[in-house]
């Protein structure tokens, strides 16, 4: 049970929130000119990394907004926290 | 009956006698005396017999480690707990408890049988043993082990007891009220931080405050009386909370903590204060303190598990502690010098104490003065058996050799009522290790001691490696003060005066005479598994530590391997020729000891264990005789008996009104979300497979929702209430989902569409009225409104009012009948049904419940997601082409559509099915085959909806099925348990395939 810092509301215990997968995967703006492989590569590939993830959040139980969270998958430390449509803050 | 009560001390009060019952008979102990330490005192060692051999075993340690004398607390009522340890149980009047595992008795046990055949089960037994043939396994092995299997017997009655969680926060958490726990607490809470100081027992102080003994001083005062100075002091500090009675029992990420308090388990019945037997605190410190200590090691020899074999600080604390002394001919056998603090305290009693010291020679302090009292010590040597069934009664003993690989010279038999082991000591670093935190091996005493920090925390005193007294007091003040940032605290002087520790012989395994097969050497007391058995695992070429502990059981039992893991790791190291630094440790698991499930639910039960929720007409449901189905947290009216109807007959009643003449159904549960803003039809274009941007106000049409992968994920009709302005409802079950897919999508892809949403199913109560006489019954409620089909066609909408009150009322059928459904605001729902009952009571209105209305739309040929559907189903295997816009350039999985697998024509696709013989109603989730003689039976899919419909007058059913599309008129089977069902696959839509009655 970790704490999440949510950009709106500040901290708030885990279980207010909803982990949403893999940060950064924008929906191809032009499916139908996609291939089969291109597609499945949105559709169904994540790297699930073992260490420094960037994964997405909803404050489901809160203002409801999504956001991105770095998070490091082996301890659950938070490195940073940020918008939706901002910039990762680190690498 | 000799008394083993010797001595008088702080803790126990003898002037409170305290009457408790163990297996039947009464004894007596006093005020402050556990469970343990008064069988103690009447002489009792035998408690209980171990779990696969029987053997007969007595208390072997003080605490939570205790692995033998587990009890059944009031045994053979329906209220009894079992497995509580007779070290932790408080006595109190009237406690009755008995030994487990056993029968008849503890000192006849049947079971001992094991013990001769022991032999023929070693490690893995059961593995190798119950393998064949397979037909003995359901009559013959499984009730076998199932009698054989487990501890204790459970309580038969629902736990009448409250139990509580509470949430806390502070500033930092003391874990453990032993001196190095009280020193960092007294610091944190002096500094001003808000701290928690928590301990298992009753009271503070740990092993130090029954330490009395003259090499062992603090600021000139002996080291007992020193620390009850501090603790007094403790007590008045203002931001500290003492926590007795209380158990860590995980440490889970972000100093997360979870913490059992026991408040009445050490009371009798008449004076428990509270109603609430255990509360669970739910902790969130900033800074965490790990004080929680080490716990002695026993010794690995031939039958090293006889009662009246206790660990040496523990003989040390039932005589300083409660006053009593666990024999008559003591002996200690030791590798290390804490021991022969436990010499001193039996030797100033005047009570007979010999020493075994596995260590050639050693001049330390402590050791100087046992040897100027005139105490025997026999050096280098080792204990090789012991004898004495129900309790030892003498002992073995032998030189060792040079390199303590073997055993040399003649053997001595000396009588010994009671062996005061200790192997050296084990930090507990379980709560450091759950909190993430990794391990290092210190090779100078073998042990694992904590490393790399994640989050802020620190462990201090013994469990941080420091086992003398001096360093215990000066690392922890180091150590607490740069956690907190301090410059200087109170103890920087403290001036301590105590005998050092100057050499060590650990050896994990005692060498014998005797080959090892042939004894009986235990590392896990509880789950009986012995050096034998590690070897054997070794042996059959298990290598890693978890495949190891889990083949031979060590560590496994309730104890959780607190006094054998070690054991265990040190033999596989030694046998497999690797370092234990390399071999690392098995992970420990939360809870540190075990919890009570009341404790872990808390208030959460009955009807609290989860939400329920009712729509507004749920009372007048209860009054009409409604049979509930729950769905999700709803609770919905599933059909409504009258007199002695059952469920069929109900449905049947129910579905034929419905469609004769009038039926009424409670739909507010259907999931309801407001959608505003300006490009809400661009936004439902994207999320529903059809088109949206020609619907015109006042008019609703029926949405699928897909996932991006192409699979049906939701549906429900959506009205166009304005030209910015949509009504949606999804499932039931899927309300909530979908809202928070909706968001996701307008949030993270589309941020730039200008839609609002909001979850209003709450607000609003639904009645649907169908049947042909539904439009009458309409028109008697609403005067006003034309209800004639030109003006108020199929899938359109009108506002309107009743009684004053605003509602909605759309013209849309799940049914397939002609049908109305009715929103208004959620507390007038109850009224409004009233009142639509009444206006239908000359057409038979009849209420309904969700079978019937499932029965109905069935009939109709209508999905219902999540039955129909599994989330492998596109629209195309539905058959639902129709609804997938050929135009749109896009919408939520489109493309994957034609993906190489969502276009395959042999995909399981929906279809009807009808019994050869039109009374035979399928099984829903039966399987559904074309041919049964070819083995393997190949399966083609299964019934996903069976009914029989009175108005067709047959048996119906949808089923997924293997390229069904192709198969309409063909024979089919459905094979049951005792007989083959023939079918034959239709059309999905029974009844009124031209729409003829929607538009009625």
């Amino acid at each position: 049970m970790f704490i999440i810092n949510c950009p709106y509301c500040g901290e708030r215990d885990q279980s207010e929130f909803t982990a949403g997968g893999e940060a950064h995967i924008e929906r191809p703006k032009q499916p139908t000119e996609l291939s089969d492989d291109e597609w499945a590569e949105f559709l169904f590939m994540r790297k699930n990394i073992k260490g420094v993830q960037f994964e997405r959040w909803n404050h489901a139980h809160g203002c409801r907004k999504w956001f991105n969270v770095v998070r490091d998958t082996t301890n659950d430390k938070i490195h940073a926290v940020y918008k939706m449509g901002e910039k990762p803050p680190i690498d | 009956m000799p008394n083993y009560r010797v001595k008088k001390t702080d803790y126990v009060d003898q002037t409170n006698r305290i009457s408790f019952k163990f297996d039947g008979k009464t004894y007596f102990g006093f005020k402050g005396d556990t469970l343990a330490s008064a069988l103690l005192s009447n002489g009792i060692h035998l408690v209980g017999r171990s779990f696969k051999y029987h053997r007969p075993r007595g208390i072997m340690t003080c605490g939570s480690e205790e692995p033998n004398a587990i009890c059944q607390i009031n045994p053979g009522t329906d209220l009894t707990e079992p497995n509580v340890r007779a070290t932790e149980i408080e006595l109190y009047e009237g406690l009755e408890a008995s030994s487990q595992n056993c029968w008849p008795n503890v000192n006849f046990d049947i079971g001992g049988i094991n013990n001769f055949i022991s032999p023929f089960i070693p490690a893995g037994f059961y593995y190798k043993t119950f393998m064949w043939p397979k037909s003995f396994w359901k009559n013959i092995y499984e009730p076998l082990i199932r009698k054989s299997a487990g501890l204790g017997r459970s309580p038969s009655l629902p736990d009448p007891d409250l139990y509580d969680h509470k949430h806390i926060h502070c500033d930092v958490l003391v874990i453990g009220g032993g001196i190095s726990g009280i020193i960092a607490a007294k610091i944190a809470a002096k500094s001003g931080s808000n701290t928690i100081l928590i301990d298992d027992k009753n009271t503070l102080g740990g092993s130090t405050i029954f330490q009395n003994n003259e090499n062992f001083k603090i600021n000139d005062e002996i080291s007992k009386d020193w620390l009850f100075k501090e603790i007094e002091e403790l007590k008045k500090l203002k931001n500290l909370t003492i926590k007795t009675r209380t158990s860590v029992a995980a440490y889970h990420s972000y100093n997360y903590l979870l913490a059992k308090e026991n408040l009445t388990d050490h009371l009798s019945k008449n004076n428990k204060t509270s109603n609430i037997r255990q509360r669970l605190w739910k902790i969130r410190s900033n800074k965490v303190i790990i004080a929680s200590g080490a716990i002695e090691r026993p010794l690995v020899f031939n039958n090293n598990d006889r009662p009246g074999i206790i660990l040496a600080s523990s003989v040390n604390k039932y005589l300083n502690f409660y006053g009593v002394i666990c024999g008559e001919n003591n002996f200690v056998f030791t590798n290390n010098d804490s021991a022969y603090e436990t010499a001193l305290s039996l030797f100033e009693k005047g009570i007979q104490i010999k020493i075994i010291d596995i260590r050639k020679k050693t001049n330390s302090k402590i050791v100087k003065r046992v040897e100027k009292l005139g105490i025997d010590i026999y050096w280098n040597s080792t204990v090789t058996n012991t004898f004495g069934y129900r309790k030892l009664n003498s002992i073995e003993i032998m030189n060792l050799s040079e390199d303590g690989s073997n055993v040399i010279g003649k053997k001595t038999k000396v009588k010994c009522d009671c062996l005061a082991v200790s192997g050296g000591w084990t930090p507990m670093v379980h709560m450091h290790t759950q909190s993430g935190g990794k391990l290092n091996f210190r090779e100078s005493d073998q042990v694992f001691l904590p490393k790399e920090l994640v989050f802020e925390h620190i462990s201090v005193g013994s469990c941080n490696g420091d086992f003398e007294l001096d360093d215990i007091i000066k690392n922890t003040n180091v150590k607490v003060k740069s956690l907190l940032n301090l410059k200087e605290t109170e103890f920087e002087k403290t001036y301590v005066n105590c005998t050092k520790e100057l050499d060590k012989r650990n050896i994990w395994l005692l060498p014998n005479k005797i080959a090892l097969g042939k004894t009986k050497s235990f590392i896990d007391f509880q789950n009986d598994s012995t050096a034998k058995d590690i070897k054997l695992a070794l042996r059959e070429g298990f290598r890693s530590i978890e495949h190891v502990k889990r083949y031979t059981t060590t560590g496994m039992a309730t104890d959780q391997g607190k006094l054998s893991n070690m054991h265990a790791l040190g033999i596989i190291a030694e046998t497999a020729g690797v370092k234990m630094g390399t071999l690392g440790t098995t992970t420990f698991r939360p809870p540190f000891t075990p919890l009570t499930f009341g404790a872990i639910v808390g208030r959460n039960v009955g009807q609290f264990f989860d939400i329920t929720r009712r729509t507004s007409i749920h009372e007048w449901h209860i009054k009409n005789n409604a049979k509930f189905e729950n769905v999700g947290q709803w609770k919905r009216p599933w059909y409504y008996p009258k007199e002695n109807e059952n469920m069929h007959q109900a449905v049947q009643r129910e579905s034929k009104a419905a469609r004769d003449s009038a039926g009424i159904l409670d739909a507010s549960t259907l999931g309801k979300i407001d959608i505003q803003g300006s490009d809400a039809s661009e936004f439902l274009n994207r999320v529903y497979t059809n088109a949206w941007s020609k619907l015109a106000i006042g008019k609703c049409r029926y949405g699928l929702m897909l996932n991006e992968d192409g699979m049906v994920y939701d549906d429900g009709v959506t009205t166009r209430l304005g030209e910015n302005h949509f009504l949606m409802t999804t499932t039931t079950g899927g309300a909530a989902n979908v809202l928070s897919k909706l968001e996701d999508y307008l949030q993270t892809e589309w941020p730039e569409l200008d839609v609002f949403l909001t979850s209003v199913t709450d607000q609003y109560s639904t009645a649907s009225i169908c049947g042909p006489n539904s439009k009458e019954i309409l028109m008697k409620l609403f005067p006003s409104v034309n209800f004639n089909d030109d003006d108020f066609p199929h899938m359109s909408f009108k506002n309107s009012i009743i009684n004053n009150i605003n509602c909605r009322i759309m013209r849309i059928s799940f049914t397939g009948e002609l049908s109305y459904e009715i929103n208004i605001e959620a507390k007038y729902g109850k009224s409004l049904w009233e009142k639509c009952i009444d206006a239908g009571k000359d057409f038979n209105i009849t209420p309904y419940g969700t079978e019937t209305m499932h029965l109905l739309r069935a009939e109709k040929g209508f999905i219902i997601v999540g039955q129909d559907t599994d989330g492998t189903m596109t629209p195309i295997d539905l058959q639902m082409d129709w609804i997938v816009s050929k135009k749109k350039y896009d919408f939520i999985g489109k493309r994957s559509l034609y993906r190489s697998d969502t276009i395959r024509e042999d995909r399981k696709q929906l279809v009807g099915l009808l019994t050869e013989d039109p009374k035979e109603i399928l099984e829903e989730g039966a399987q559904i085959v074309s041919d049964i003689s070819k083995k393997p039976v190949e399966m083609l899919g299964h019934v996903t909806s069976s009914y029989f419909s009175p108005n067709l007058n047959k048996s119906i059913a949808l089923a997924v099925v293997r390229n069904g599309k192709k198969m309409k008129g063909q024979k089919l089977i459905v094979p049951m348990e005792n007989k083959n069902i023939n079918v034959i696959v239709s059309d999905s839509i029974f009844l009124d395939k031209e729409n003829k009655r929607l538009n009625a």
